[in-house]
């Protein structure tokens, strides 16, 4: 299937520093994409040149198969980290003027906006001001207008940021929901979690450099280090095990069971690791232990780092 | 149109503010208040006040009867000593005693006008008037010289100043006029570009501050919304002035009505003896005046050097708000831009002075001052030529300006929480 959006060689300089530095990837169609990176590795400005809010040096972006262009900007919903409105603005007038500036004309706008107020419970909000919005408030009306011209591509720069706990689940539903319609999704975070929640695919970039690409499981994949997780009733020490099976870890606790962690060569079948296993107790649990996104975010940028020193 | 809906924001939310609102309806009325009030209070006061008995002693026996009793004065001779007249004031007989002593005709007169209450200032000029009259006449009988003789050799000068065209048609000229109109556009046009530049500015500085523009600039190019944020003000802009121009008419309009020449009297504006025929002529006059202006000439100059100098402006003041983050940086930036615009208010008195001087010509024609410099320039009649050249550099500087100034704002818009110097911003020119 053709990717929805193709970043190819994307270079970026600024006067004294390379934000991006020859970037390629894809993001496929209908999927959420996380762009994860630490802060200044060149997120923002991966960002901003999607929102063609500045230009590349060099490499080209594809939209859907054509050259990006300002046609594409009414296609396109962004919901920048720094979250702002007009602070005295009534909000549903300001509501629909972003609209409007999205390209719908006034009465789609309002007929829409009345929807996802509804839809949010803050439809007794319209013709209040802004600055009389709790925080959280603001930032609802603010995802709405992200997603009001029902674009085909959606860009969230750290979405749950300010959010209560509730609203972080009410607004990932409503992810998961847009992609369900059709949108495709990248969105910048520092919340691991929420990336192995949601995230199909992730690309991690640090200082202007990508450093790795692909499926979430896949990567994963890519970067276990084949261990695996037991629980054994009764198991008794004597009985052999391969030696290329190296246990790292045993802890016998009371009701018999014990937790083993076991690591093996690069190789080996799960399968095999279970017939030898099976031998020394009643297998209660077995699992494999997979780096968390976390995990190989930490690693990787920590790597790369003391690399250059 | 994207910029249109920018526009339409900029405006609407400009115009609905309270402020504006106020000082558009307010402005003018309360000029008119200054004008007016006075006149129709005094007048007023005048009128309800009843008329007042003036008691006069007159020991040189000069002045017998030729005080003439008026709507507000009356006069009444008697020899009674102050003492006793005081009583009479006391008793509210009279309002006042005038206590001319004894004098010979060589001597100053020392009168003293006694009175409970204050007395209008226009009685006693009016008595000092009569009786320098009265008392030359006497000191001109006792020379010998018949007064008729003395009077008939009064002259009046009067030098007016005539001004011919190509077409021999002449015109006269009021110097005074000119030069109050003359510093009245020209400070009219400084104060609104500022005004209104400094509104464009604190609209930027508050759409990044609230970080609404990385969301705007993602659906419209900077440029637009930095056109469309200047030329929704200016719309603005116009829309007071042109509220400004009919309630000032109206204002005016329903003022005169008010106020006629008769009462203009009684005030003290005019000497009480020449009412009539002065009062005509002066209107006669003041309509001659303003017809000697091109005042729909003037406005229009005015709107075309208030929209240039404006946008030129409004540009660099949005520039600037796009990479301010607080008000002591602001004013860094400011200053320099503000102070060609000051340097002609500060000249103002010798332009006003030689209107046609090479140095007053420079001014209104280099782009930078040339709106307040011309304005003031132009009561006075300047060439077409001269105003045909500095609107053409108006327009293209202010292109040139708005280039710039776009350049520096979509860099600016999107830099946050860092100190800009010069020499950043001349890097951002170049990228």
């Amino acid at each position: 299937m053709q990717p929805f959006i193709e970043i190819i060689n994307v270079s970026k300089s600024y006067s004294d520093y390379k934000a991006l530095n020859n970037v390629s990837f894809n993001v496929p169609k209908q999927s959420i994409f996380g762009l994860l990176g630490p802060n200044g590795a060149g997120k923002t400005t991966l960002i901003r040149i999607l929102n063609q809010i500045t230009a590349p040096d060099e490499g080209r972006i594809m939209f859907d198969g054509t050259p990006l262009s300002p046609k594409h900007v009414s296609m396109i919903g962004y919901l920048p980290e720094e979250r702002g409105l007009y602070k005295k603005m009534k909000v549903g007038e300001q509501a629909v003027y972003l609209a409007q500036l999205k390209g719908l004309d006034a009465k789609t706008a309002e007929k829409r906006l009345k929807y996802w107020f509804g839809k949010f419970e803050i439809g007794s909000w319209w013709n209040k001001k802004v600055e009389e919005l709790s925080k959280g408030m603001q930032q609802k009306v603010q995802f709405i207008v992200t997603v009001i011209h029902e674009p085909k591509l959606l860009i969230f720069d750290e979405p749950f940021s300010g959010f209560d706990p509730i609203n972080v689940n009410l607004l990932k539903n409503e992810i998961l929901n847009l992609r369900d319609k059709g949108a495709t999704i990248l969105f910048s975070t520092h919340n691991m979690a929420s990336v192995e929640e949601l995230c199909d695919n992730i690309m991690l970039i640090n200082k202007g450099k990508m450093l790795l690409e692909g499926s979430v499981t896949e990567i994963k994949q890519q970067f276990k280090n084949n261990i695996f997780e037991l629980a054994i009733q009764n198991f008794s020490e004597e009985i052999h095990i391969p030696d290329y099976y190296r246990i790292t870890y045993c802890d016998k606790n009371q009701n018999g069971v014990t937790h083993l962690k076991i690591q093996t060569d690069k190789d080996t079948d799960s399968n095999e690791l279970i017939t030898s296993i099976l031998k020394t107790g009643r297998l209660v649990s077995f699992q494999e232990l997979l780096p968390s996104i976390n995990d190989i975010f930490i690693k990787q940028i920590n790597d790369k780092n003391n690399s250059q020193i | 149109m994207k910029i249109g809906i920018i526009i339409k924001r900029e405006y609407l939310t400009r115009v609905r503010k309270r402020s504006f609102v106020i000082m558009t309806i307010l402005t003018p009325i309360l000029f008119a208040a200054l004008m007016f009030l006075p006149t129709i209070l005094m007048n007023n006061s005048e009128k309800f006040d009843k008329k007042r008995t003036i008691v006069v002693n007159d020991e040189t026996g000069f002045f017998n009867g030729k005080f003439k009793n008026t709507d507000v004065h009356t006069f009444i001779f008697e020899d009674k000593d102050i003492e006793s007249l005081k009583e009479l004031v006391e008793q509210e007989v009279y309002d006042g005693i005038l206590y001319i002593p004894s004098t010979s005709l060589n001597l100053p007169v020392n009168a003293k006008l006694y009175s409970k209450k204050a007395l209008p200032i226009t009685l006693s000029s009016y008595l000092e008037n009569i009786m320098k009259q009265e008392l030359q006449k006497q000191k001109l009988l006792a020379s010998g010289i018949d007064p008729a003789l003395v009077k008939a050799a009064n002259v009046d000068i009067n030098i007016t100043s005539v001004r011919f065209d190509e077409n021999n048609e002449e015109k006269n000229i009021y110097n005074i006029l000119e030069m109050f109109l003359g510093l009245g556009f020209g400070l009219l046009i400084y104060m609104v570009i500022f005004m209104f530049g400094n509104q464009v500015m604190s609209g930027v500085i508050e759409e990044k501050t609230n970080r609404i523009v990385e969301v705007i600039v993602s659906s419209v190019k900077p440029f637009e919304l930095m056109m469309g944020k200047i030329i929704g003000t200016a719309l603005v802009g116009l829309t007071q002035f042109m509220i400004w121009i009919v309630l000032t008419l109206l204002i005016y309009s329903a003022g005169m009505l008010a106020i006629t020449p008769h009462e203009m009297i009684s005030t003290g504006m005019m000497n009480e003896q020449a009412v009539t025929t002065d009062s005509r002529q002066m209107i006669v006059n003041a309509m001659e005046m303003a017809n000697s202006i091109n005042f729909k000439g003037i406005l229009f100059c005015f709107l075309l050097y208030f929209i240039g100098g404006y946008m030129l402006y409004a540009a660099l003041f949005a520039a600037i708000g796009s990479f301010v983050d607080n008000e002591t940086d602001k004013q860094q930036f400011v200053l320099p831009i503000s102070l060609p615009l000051l340097f002609v208010m500060v000249c103002c008195t010798m332009i006003i002075n030689n209107p046609d001087s090479s140095f007053a010509t420079w001014l209104s024609i280099i782009p930078f001052t040339s709106p307040v410099a011309m304005m003031m320039r132009i009561p006075y009649g300047v060439p077409y030529w001269q105003i045909t050249l500095s609107v053409a550099l108006l327009v293209v500087t202010f292109v040139f300006i708005t280039w710039v100034a776009a350049k520096i704002y979509r860099t600016g818009i999107l830099m946050y929480g860092k100190k800009t110097t010069y020499k950043e911003i001349w890097k951002w020119l170049k990228y």
